[in-house]
């Protein structure tokens, strides 16, 4: 569908849901047609506005390489929007500008962080790790010792529970994806299988839970299970083929892939096997859930199904109707993605959006759906799936089950409640200015 | 929220950082031993019963002098708040009806005492973590629980009558994933 007969013309498009959602195999070599077909393809003959000549940048020798480089100053709005600039006495967050990214890794300095107490400035000659309690016999490691290990290399998000959380707000807020997601990232990470140190160390088989704690001004800690310890953690020190950024835990941090970000405690120092879990201050209050009724999920860990569209989101705006590609991200701490469905009329009508290989489990998959926009109101929606048939749930049973807030939150900086999964929606309309909806 | 089936995709996952070495005798053990005791210093992690408590003890009326002094600045007179919300009042709290309108407090959803110690002394006050003397962090726990009416005015909080504190919300909670644990 969609290509040119061989008298030249063009087949009506492959609609897969309302309101433009095309076939998402439409546009494999296709491309022209598929212009010419939305009607605004522009001209394939004709003469261009004015002659092509050569610009500035290509008739002088260009500037000197840095050792680090930068990008382009035309780029110096691509940055993560912080929460606490001047440092205050508080906690910090910095906010991944995902309206403004594509791919799935996230580069390391727009990785998200919170820090409850500043950035520690380790040095890494210093640090150590020790992992004790009830085990056979404790040990110190440092980076020099880690770094002697095979690595283990993988993808993973990490999400703060957090993330999302404008979203339990009673009215949209009207932020961009950076404001709303920012506390996710993807990267890819290296390091030494937590499972090895601890059979070293001999575990005791009582030992349930790791106490682990970081080595910055709170002494941050957190309670791991042992279990979690044994399916795939690392303790990792390369963050995107290089050491871990200050903000991320340098020299080393835990990694557990697919649980609340927390969890992944940074500057590592401690881990001490215990019995029971310790009931820190983290997991007591901010990374535990209060549902409708006044229940508490305790212990919540998971960061469930969840996907949200970064192109097009607010901050951007749709200039002409015609083509575009619908793109963003999908990720699950249960595993790998299996299908995201994407909708242009506020979920009335969806179509299977192309997942761009390979599909890592536990980390973010790309998503694209080519989209003809007509130039009317039109409300984009994305839902994934993963490969264990977790569903990311609709607005109205996510409200039903979990809550919002009884009046609009002041500001997104705030968090009302933990672990929000459902749909985003960005409405756009007829002069394509988007806005944050619910629907 | 909770919408989930058996993970395969766990269970395939599982092993995989062991897979590089099959037999642990085969891994590179660089870890240099230590012993228990040199590990005093860092070992602060205070557990729901009691366990690694520091000897010690503090009252309530010894713990209103050091807050005063050290605490209320950020926090507020009589640990009521201070500037919002980033220094939530530490007293007090409404029942726990939704969680998203209801600010979660001491008093209507912590389940244990000893989380108030723990977090008091390792991370308080902000700028002078760990400054604090055992016996300060168990008058300032004794102080604040006793401004909740959690304890007596008079009641002495030490490694024996700290976990003793019966937390108002304590058994009101859901496992969401009892088979992660």
């Amino acid at each position: 569908m969609g290509k040119s007969d061989r008298r030249g013309r063009t087949p009506p498009l492959d609609f897969v849901a309302g309101n433009g959602v095309i076939n998402r195999r439409a546009l494999l070599g296709q491309g022209i047609a598929l212009a010419g077909a939305a009607g605004v393809g522009g001209t394939v003959t004709g003469a261009a506005a004015e002659p092509l000549k050569d610009e500035a940048w290509s008739l002088e020798f260009g500037s000197v390489m840095q050792p680090r480089e930068m990008p382009s100053r035309y780029e110096k709005d691509v940055v993560r929007s912080l929460s606490n600039p001047k440092g205050e006495l508080r906690n910090s967050h910095a906010r991944t500008p995902h309206h403004l990214l594509n791919g799935t890794i996230t580069p390391n300095p727009l990785h998200f962080g919170i820090n409850h107490a500043g950035v520690p400035d380790i040095d890494p000659a210093k640090h150590k790790l020790v992992i004790h309690g009830m085990v056979r016999q404790p040990l110190e490691f440092t980076l020099e010792t880690l770094s002697r290990y095979p690595l283990v290399t993988r993808m993973a998000f990490v999400e703060c529970a957090g993330n999302s959380a404008p979203m339990f707000s009673a009215e949209p807020m009207q932020v961009t994806a950076q404001a709303i997601h920012g506390l996710v990232s993807n990267a890819e990470w290296s390091g030494v299988p937590l499972s090895v140190l601890l059979d070293e160390a001999g575990i005791d088989p009582k030992a349930k839970w790791l106490v682990a704690e970081g080595a910055d001004a709170h002494f941050l800690d957190r309670s791991i299970p042992v279990k979690k310890a044994y399916d795939d953690a690392l303790v990792a020190i390369y963050q995107n083929g290089e050491h871990l950024m200050p903000a991320n835990g340098y020299p080393m941090r835990l990694l557990v892939p697919g649980y609340q970000g927390n969890m992944n405690v940074k500057f590592l120092r401690r881990l001490k096997a215990v019995e029971q879990p310790a009931y820190t201050y983290f997991e007591t209050k901010n990374y535990s859930q209060v549902l409708p009724g006044g229940k508490t999920w305790r212990f919540h860990f998971l960061m469930e199904v969840k996907s949200f569209i970064t192109h097009p989101s607010f901050g951007h705006s749709l200039k002409e109707p015609g083509f575009y590609t619908i793109s963003g991200v999908a990720y699950s701490g249960t595993g790998r993605i299996a299908r995201v469905m994407v909708s242009a009329d506020g979920g009335k009508s969806w179509g299977e959006a192309a997942l761009q290989g390979p599909v890592h489990p536990q980390a973010f998959t790309r998503f694209t759906m080519p989209w003809r926009w007509d130039g009317q109101p039109a409300v984009l929606q994305s839902r994934a799936w993963d490969e264990a048939g977790n569903v990311q749930p609709l607005r109205a049973e996510f409200v039903a089950a979990r809550g919002q807030a009884s009046k609009p939150v002041a500001s997104p900086l705030l968090f009302p409640n933990q672990h929000y999964n459902s749909i985003t929606s960005w409405g756009i309309d007829s002069k394509g200015e988007i806005k944050h909806v619910y629907a | 929220m909770c919408m989930r089936k058996t993970s395969l995709a766990l269970l395939l996952g599982a092993g995989l950082g062991g897979m590089a070495f099959a037999e642990s005798a085969q891994t590179p053990k660089l870890g240099k031993p230590v012993a228990e005791q040199d590990l005093k210093a860092w070992d602060i992690a205070i557990l729901p019963d009691g366990s690694n408590l520091p000897p010690g003890s503090g009252t309530p009326a010894q713990g209103a002098k050091i807050f005063a002094e050290k605490c209320s600045a950020c926090h507020g007179d009589a640990a009521k708040g201070g500037v919002a919300p980033f220094y939530p009042s530490l007293v007090g709290g409404q029942p726990l009806t939704n969680g998203i309108d209801t600010p979660k407090t001491i008093a209507n959803y912590y389940a244990y005492a000893t989380t108030v110690f723990d977090y008091t002394r390792r991370a308080m006050p902000y700028n002078q973590p760990r400054s604090l003397t055992d016996d300060e962090v168990y008058a300032l726990t004794a102080y604040i629980l006793s401004l909740n009416k959690l304890i007596g005015e008079n009641d002495v909080m030490d490694a024996k009558t700290l976990p003793q504190v019966k937390m108002p919300n304590r058994d009101n909670y859901i496992l969401p994933y009892p088979d992660r644990i």
